[in-house]
Parts: C-alpha cells; sequence; structure tokens
C-alpha cells in the first residue's frame, strides 16, 4: 500500500512553549480512506493537522506527502490537491457564492477570470452541501451549521482529491452532523481521501477506516475502529471512565460513566495498536 | 395556531426580527458601479475646478484650460485649481485604497491608513523641517522630510514586530504601530513645546491637512506612485480577501502568506506616506470609504479597491472643495470638512439592515 502521507519521527514544539506539542509521531495515512484523528484537548491533534498541511514546519522528523518532502509543494499545487475546512475563520461581508468561488482561487492566475470550468465546479460543490438557495445572501446571516456547509463547499469547489477537516461538526446539530458525516462517507466512495480531527468518538468509529489517538503529542493508538476504540484505551486516554457497546452496524460505541463507576488505568498498562506499514 | 395567527400578508406576527432572508446585497455588476462612481468623480472635479472664490462658468473654465481668455483666469484655472483638484483626488484614491488594503490584512474594522503611524512619522519630520525653518528655504524640505519620516516610522514598526514574533503576527504589528505613533506623538508636541507660535501654527495646519500647496510637480509624483502600487493591491485582490478570512485559510487556498503580507503593507505604507508628504493628514478618508463601499457592495477586493479608489477620489475632491469655499476668504482644514460631512452619510450606511 503507497501511503499519501508519511511521518517519521516529527517533533513540534510551539515558539515559547515548554513541552513539546507533537513528540515523536510516526504514521503513515492511507489514500482512498477516512482517517479520524482524535484525542483530548490539547492532545496536538489540530497541531498535527497543521504539520500536514505544511502551515508548520516540524521541528524534527520528516514529513512527504504523495513521496514529496512537504517543504517542496509550493502552496498553489497544494492547495490544487488538499482541499481544508479549518476552524475559526473571520466573517467580512462575502456571499455564499464569493466564498465558494474562493476555492477556484488556486486554479486561477491573479488577472484569470474565472471560466465556465470554475462556474461549473461552484455550482456543483453548493449543490452537493445544499447551499445553492443561500447563493447570494452574506455568509455572516447564515447558521453555524450553514456557514459550515458552506465552508466544505470551499473546499469541494477546489476539486482536490484529499480533504482536512478540523473539527467540521462541532457545535452542530445531529441533522447538520450527520449529513456532514454522510456527504464525507460519499466523498470517499468517490475515492476521495479524508482527514478530520474530532471530538465525536462515536461518529468517528461508525464512519472512518481508520483512528489515529494522540495524547500529550504522542501517537498512542493507530488503527481499525474496534481496535483503536477499547474501554481501557479510551479510558486511559481521556482520564474518563467509559464502557463501550456495540452499534448495530458493529461499530464500537463510547458510553461514558460517572467519575465513581470503574477506574481510569494508566495508558502504559494498555498494550499498542500500530498499523503494519 | 399558525393559521390563527397569521396575518393577511402571510409574515408570522411572533417574529421578533425581520428574516434574515430579506437581508440581500446590492448585486450591482461591477462595470456599473465604476461607472457609476467615476461618474461622480467627473461632477466632482468639474465642481472643483468651477468654484471658488472666483465662480467660473463652465465655458469659461474650457477656455482657460486650453489657454484662451483672460490670462489670470488662465493662471487660476492651470497653476491653482486643476493641480488641486488633482492632487486631491489622487490622495482621497491613495488613502481610500490603503485602507481598504490594512483592513483586509489586519481584519480589524478600525484599521486604517494611518494605523502603524505612518502619520505620526510624517508629522515628525515635517514638523522637525517647519521648526528648523528648512521648510520656508527649501520647497521641497517639507513634503521631503515628512516622506523621511513616515518611512522610517513604518521601518521602526516592522522591525519591533519582527523581533517579537518570528513570523509577522498581525496583532503585534497592530500594537507596535500604536506604541511608535504614541511615542512619535510626545515627540512632536515636545518640538512645539519650545517653538515658536508661527512654527506651531503651520505645523498644526499641517498636521490637519491640506491641498493648498499642490503643484503639477507634486501631482506628477503622486500619479507616478499611485500608478504601480494600484496595479500591485489590484493584482493582490484575491489574496487579500483570503487574508481578510484568516492566515491559515490563504495558506490552505494557495496563497504565500507571509510574502503577501510583505508587499501588500509595504505597497499601502508608500501610497500613504507619498500622500501625507504632499498633503499632510487627512483623517477619515482611509477608514469611511473603504467601509461605505464594503457595506454597499460586499468585501470583494476585486471590486472593493478599485470602488474605494474612484470614491475617495471623489469624496476628497468634493470636501476639498467644501474646504475652501465654505468659510469665504478663510479656508478650512480639509480634516475638519471630511469628518463633518462623512460621519452622518456612514452613520446612515450603517443603519442599513443590510449592515447586518
Amino acid at each position: 500500500m503507497n501511503a499519501l502521507w508519511t511521518l517519521e519521527g516529527v517533533r513540534y514544539r510551539h515558539h515559547g512553549a515548554r513541552r513539546a506539542a507533537i513528540d515523536g509521531v510516526s504514521l503513515a495515512i492511507a489514500p482512498g480512506r477516512i482517517t479520524a484523528l482524535l484525542g483530548p484537548n490539547g492532545a496536538g491533534k489540530s497541531t498535527l493537522l497543521q504539520l500536514l498541511l505544511g502551515t508548520l514546519a516540524p521541528a524534527a522528523g520528516t514529513i512527504t506527502f504523495r513521496g514529496r518532502s512537504l517543504a517542496s509543494w509550493p502552496r498553489k499545487e497544494m492547495a490544487r490537491t488538499i482541499g481544508v475546512v479549518p476552524q475559526g475563520e473571520a466573517e467580512p461581508l462575502f456571499s455564499v457564492r464569493e466564498i465558494v468561488a474562493m476555492g477556484r482561487y488556486p486554479h486561477l492566475g491573479a488577472w484569470q477570470r474565472e471560466g465556465p470550468d470554475d462556474l461549473a465546479a461552484v455550482t456543483r460543490a453548493m449543490e452537493r452541501c445544499a447551499v445553492t438557495e443561500f447563493a447570494d445572501r452574506w455568509l455572516s446571516t447564515l447558521s453555524g451549521g450553514e456557514r459550515q456547509r458552506v465552508r466544505l463547499a470551499r473546499a469541494l469547489a477546489q476539486e482536490p482529491s484529499v480533504l482536512v477537516l478540523d473539527e467540521p461538526t462541532t457545535s452542530l446539530d445531529v441533522r447538520h452532523e450527520m449529513t456532514t458525516f454522510e456527504l464525507l462517507h460519499e466523498l470517499c466512495a468517490d475515492g476521495a481521501t479524508i482527514v478530520l480531527a474530532t471530538h465525536n468518538l462515536n461518529l468517528a468509529a461508525r464512519y472512518a477506516d481508520d483512528l489515529l489517538l494522540l495524547q500529550h503529542g504522542r501517537l498512542v493508538a493507530h488503527g481499525a475502529p474496534e481496535l483503536v476504540v477499547t474501554e481501557e484505551r479510551i479510558s486511559a486516554a481521556y482520564e474518563w471512565p467509559v464502557s463501550i457497546v456495540s452499534h448495530s452496524g458493529g461499530a464500537p460505541q463510547v458510553v461514558p460513566c460517572d467519575s465513581g463507576e470503574g477506574g481510569v488505568p494508566p495508558l502504559s498498562s494498555v498494550p499498542p495498536v500500530r498499523m503494519a506499514r | 395556531m399558525t393559521t390563527l395567527l397569521a396575518t393577511p400578508n402571510g409574515a408570522d406576527p411572533l417574529a421578533v426580527s425581520p428574516s434574515p432572508s430579506r437581508r440581500v446585497r446590492l448585486a450591482w455588476p461591477l462595470a456599473l458601479r465604476l461607472i457609476m462612481l467615476a461618474t461622480l468623480l467627473a461632477v466632482a472635479l468639474l465642481a472643483a475646478v468651477r468654484l471658488g472664490a472666483v465662480s467660473l462658468t463652465t465655458r469659461a473654465l474650457l477656455d482657460a484650460t486650453v489657454g484662451r481668455g483672460d490670462p489670470t483666469t488662465v493662471t487660476i484655472v492651470r497653476e491653482l485649481r486643476l493641480p488641486r483638484a488633482l492632487q486631491a483626488a489622487l490622495v482621497g484614491a491613495a488613502l481610500a485604497v490603503s485602507g481598504a488594503t490594512f483592513q483586509a490584512l489586519l481584519r480589524n474594522p478600525l484599521a486604517e491608513p494611518y494605523i502603524l503611524g505612518v502619520s505620526s512619522g510624517a508629522a515628525a519630520g515635517a514638523v522637525l523641517a517647519v521648526v528648523t525653518g528648512w521648510a520656508v528655504r527649501f520647497f521641497w524640505a517639507l513634503p521631503i522630510a515628512a516622506f523621511t519620516g513616515a518611512f522610517m516610522s513604518m521601518l521602526l514598526v516592522f522591525r519591533i514586530a519582527f523581533r517579537v514574533g518570528r513570523a509577522l503576527d498581525t496583532k503585534v504589528l497592530l500594537l507596535s504601530g500604536v506604541v511608535v505613533s504614541s511615542f512619535l506623538v510626545a515627540v512632536i508636541w515636545l518640538i512645539l513645546t519650545f517653538a515658536d507660535t508661527e512654527s506651531v501654527r503651520s505645523a498644526i495646519f499641517w498636521m490637519m491637512g491640506s491641498h493648498a500647496g499642490a503643484s503639477w510637480r507634486s501631482v506628477a509624483i503622486l500619479g507616478s506612485c499611485l500608478v504601480p502600487s494600484l496595479l500591485i493591491l489590484f493584482a493582490l485582490a484575491r489574496p487579500l480577501n483570503l487574508l481578510a478570512i484568516g492566515e491559515p485559510t490563504a495558506a490552505y487556498l494557495g496563497t504565500s502568506v507571509e510574502r503577501t503580507k510583505i508587499v501588500a503593507f509595504a505597497t499601502a505604507t508608500l501610497l500613504t506616506a507619498a500622500s501625507v508628504s504632499v498633503s499632510g493628514t487627512i483623517g477619515f478618508v482611509g477608514l469611511v470609504v473603504p467601509h461605505a463601499i464594503r457595506l454597499l457592495w460586499g468585501s470583494d477586493n476585486r471590486g472593493l479597491l478599485p470602488c474605494s479608489a474612484i470614491a475617495g477620489a471623489a469624496f476628497l475632491v468634493g470636501a476639498d472643495t467644501l474646504a475652501r469655499s465654505l468659510a469665504g476668504a478663510n479656508e478650512l482644514p480639509i480634516g475638519i470638512v471630511t469628518a463633518l460631512v462623512g460621519v452622518p452619510c456612514f452613520v446612515w450606511l450603517l443603519r442599513r439592515p443590510a449592515a447586518a
């Protein structure tokens, strides 16, 4: 299997921080699959995504994307390959169509106008994310869920083969969260590679092919949901007692217990899961 | 219950705010916006050249422009009013585009051309030139001192910002602009405390801004700065759109963030420094004109930058005409006019529902 991303001994420390945010992470991300990045707050999920996207450079270790060192990818070329749905953006007065059309910027020169292909890609992306009816509204007049769908549409308008999403469903209601995961599932079935960071363990276990579990900047498990989502490992990583039940489809589902029920084992006592490479 | 309470036109009487779907923008094509604003600018320029201590008919104006008719009128039109109106237009365009660029780069609605200390630097240079008497002895001493001051203060601000963070952090840049500016203002007042009354008077007049010193030479210099700067910023319109949303987003959509920021900051600062060195610090244009255009037609810099340029030009030409004709023989500082006229217009725009 040819990995899309390969990380070897990657370390990153934020400016002025004492502890490394990412500490000796080695992994390979496979193409054509959904990979979910899990871990408690501050585990380093967003930092790892930024390292994968080249907006942070590792202090040590190497990152390659499609066999080429990540640093040698020009930003514009990368933007034609990887679509990103980031967290926390400012919202100046742009219409929904203008925001989605920004997905075409990496395909256009400075003075080049959008051609018919660009307009078609924008229309398709808006339809796929069900935001066509808002096309001429200001983004800031939409609800949180609608805005998130607009950002997803912008990433799809890039026509990328890889999608990276940073907590795409945080603050969304059940319906919007499920539509997002189902859409990601469809995109993956169409051949896209999807990497997302999320706090929703249960939907990650249901929809993702591979799970990456981070704690304190270290990769503590990497594998199929049924291998990664176990009572001991999740309790240990999140420092809260949980029990695991089975979803009707077979995926393991996490049910948090009361603080008194069950113990939290130290993570070192849990045997590691590693992807065969 | 819905049927019982429904009003004849179908509106829900329990709704407390208008439905957001009604807040649509003015979807005018860009060409139409530009033609409308250009017409406004043409009218403002015509009024600026016709009105003043001696009002001229359009006929007399056309004759004077080509050098026919009364020699005094020819001099008034060719040597005074035309360069002055054109300088006002160029300064208005430069400040409005510079303001729009700073607002996108700093993602801060309060950003304006002077936010990084350019105006205080220019004022410090100019005050020094006035107090030392160079400004009286050499015609170009004042603009050169102002331009040097503006550029030095910008270099200082960027140096501080680069030293604190490793990359160019917008928040650090904003703060270093504010502190450098405060420091220079203190220096200015320190110098003025020991200066004679006449120097203080001319320094203050300069700090309030005026186009009284306009000449064909200042128009030529300003124009030769303005044209390439505008082309650079128009070419950066898409990256500026992305930077207005966020620096990570801009990188993910293919922008070389640091390079774009440095080029855009330097160009916008050059525009401001050149304007300030010929006309003093004219406030308000750079803050409000881009905001007004944005409230009307949105933040897309491909439309915002050219529209702001023309609207800023028209606004400042109009304000300058008022400044020299409102108080009879006396001339008002143009900064007073821009604020007195601009604020009510802007408040009206802010209160429109589309601003939500």
